[in-house]
């Protein structure tokens, strides 16, 4: 019982905590867009998973990719959104550095009118839960597999 | 005694096929031109419209459509005496068929006494409280919904119209203030998946224009009648926000700037939805 409760608040408390004690993970706020809308280091030092990425992709307490984008190489997962554009394609389309820029904060790359949520940012809208405040959606190692996951997808 | 069966059937049957309810042109759930200038809407439609074949039908038969469950019990509530004063709805407000016809449609609306507007629920407890002495109902009880529900299907067909102007003004603005305010871990506001991206798929869900001229609704995911509040709570909630509380002044206003946004569509309720 005591073990599961300190697993869940260790969770809850994100990455960001975590991997800033192992000194090597990028904290939110210090991911720095540069004048090629990328973000050249990766968050972690660990290459992404391709596999773990694709979870994550689908996954609707994490990534949730597929609420709002098509992907045809999920196509036995149900129900993909059509909120943003298919993601076919998008490991042609984008440089896995701008993919950094994009999921850790679209609203840098896009702008700020942009619907896709931000995956790794310290900065969450006003009346945030308090379950999930101070933390980001993804962790930066979610990202990095996201990232590695996203640019496999080519036509 | 065959005669007899016979009649009593036939008794029966008209019962039963008699509408409980005003008639509801669903071709004006298809969409309304706005009345207001300004509308951020070209075109006001129905929640009905987004939703599939199955659960529009589920709606459209009085037989089937499992919110008359709570309309039936708050018609019984109606004439049902209650509180110390020893007085039932229909003791101040006689037959609710033409004495609450258009309430609904007008909700929330002023109220002079409490210096702020009220949404129908809040009138409902007024009344309880105030003139029969009895308890409040809880906003999301069996007995509130259906109250709620009977009085709103009083309107059914009738034009949403909600007054915004005079003192109302400050809570139209509160309103459109939250509706358009970006909230949650998600950072995202009504108005990004209701005005931006209406008729498209987020997962599993067509995005409508979160109209809500059909509340209180019956919802297949709830398995039971739900009040508008409820309906905020939930999308506040799936953008990872902090909701206001069912019942909030921010709510109301919410509530307010939201029916304006759904102003001249048929009120719907008792609606169903997924
Ligand atoms: C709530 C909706 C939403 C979610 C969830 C979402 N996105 Fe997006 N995404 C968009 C929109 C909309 C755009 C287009 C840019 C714009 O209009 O702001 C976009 C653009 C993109 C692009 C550029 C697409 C192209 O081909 O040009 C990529 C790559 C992308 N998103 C990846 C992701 C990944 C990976 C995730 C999950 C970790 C994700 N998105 C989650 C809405 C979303
Ligand atoms: C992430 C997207 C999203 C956001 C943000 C959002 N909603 Fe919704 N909302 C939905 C979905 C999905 C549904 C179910 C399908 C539908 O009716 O649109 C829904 C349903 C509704 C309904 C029921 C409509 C009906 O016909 O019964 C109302 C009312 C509503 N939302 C109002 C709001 C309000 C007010 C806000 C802001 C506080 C809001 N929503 C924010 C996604 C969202």
């Amino acid at each position: 019982m005591k073990a599961s409760v300190y697993v869940i608040s260790a969770l809850a408390a994100g990455a960001f905590t975590v991997s800033a004690v192992a000194g090597e993970v990028t904290a939110p706020s210090q991911v720095m867009v540069n004048d090629e809308f990328a973000v050249e280091k990766s968050l972690t030092g660990t290459p992404g998973d391709v596999a773990a990425g694709r979870d994550w992709f689908a996954n609707r307490k994490l990534g949730n990719c597929l609420a709002c984008h098509q992907n045809a190489d999920q196509a036995s997962e149900p129900f993909h959104g059509e909120v943003g554009p298919t993601l076919d394609g998008a490991g042609d389309r984008w440089e896995p550095a701008q993919l950094r820029a994009i999921i850790s904060n679209p609203k840098k790359i896009f702008g700020d009118q942009t619907i896709m949520p931000a995956f790794y940012s310290d900065r969450t809208g006003t009346r945030t839960a308090k379950k999930f405040a101070g933390t980001t959606i993804l962790t930066a190692q979610q990202v990095e597999d996201i990232i590695a996951y996203v640019s496999t997808l080519k036509e | 005694m065959k005669k007899i069966l016979t009649a009593g059937a036939v008794i029966l049957m008209a019962t039963l096929a008699m509408p409980a309810h005003a008639e509801l042109d669903t071709d004006k759930l298809k969409g309304v031109k706005p009345t207001a200038e300004n509308h951020p809407l070209e075109k006001i439609i129905s929640g009905y419209e987004f939703r599939n074949k199955e659960t529009q039908m589920l709606q459209d038969d009085d037989f089937d459509n499992p919110a008359y469950i709570w309309v039936d019990a708050g018609e019984e509530l109606w004439s049902t005496a209650d509180g110390a004063a020893g007085k039932s709805c229909a003791d101040c407000h006689g037959d609710a068929t033409t004495s609450m016809k258009g309430v609904k449609a007008s909700y929330p609306k002023w109220n002079e006494a409490k210096g702020k507007p009220m949404t129908l629920q809040q009138q409902v407890n007024d009344c309880r409280t105030e003139r029969m002495q009895a308890d409040e109902w809880g906003w999301e009880s069996d007995e509130m919904l259906g109250m709620a529900a009977y009085v709103a299907s009083q309107s059914r067909g009738m034009p949403v119209a909600v007054k915004t102007d005079g003192q109302m003004t400050p809570w139209f603005e509160k309103g459109k203030d939250i509706y358009y305010t970006r909230v949650g871990q998600l950072d995202m506001s009504c108005a990004n998946c209701h005005e931006d991206n209406y008729g498209k798929n987020i997962r599993a869900d067509m995005l409508s224009q979160g109209q809500i001229n059909g509340f209180p609704t019956y919802r297949l995911k709830w398995q039971k009648l739900g009040s508008v509040h409820r309906r905020f709570k939930g999308c506040m909630k799936n953008i990872r926000a902090k909701p206001f509380d069912v019942g909030s002044d921010e709510f109301v206003a919410l509530e307010l700037y939201v029916a304006w946004r759904g102003q001249n569509l048929p009120v719907e309720s008792p609606a169903v939805r997924q």
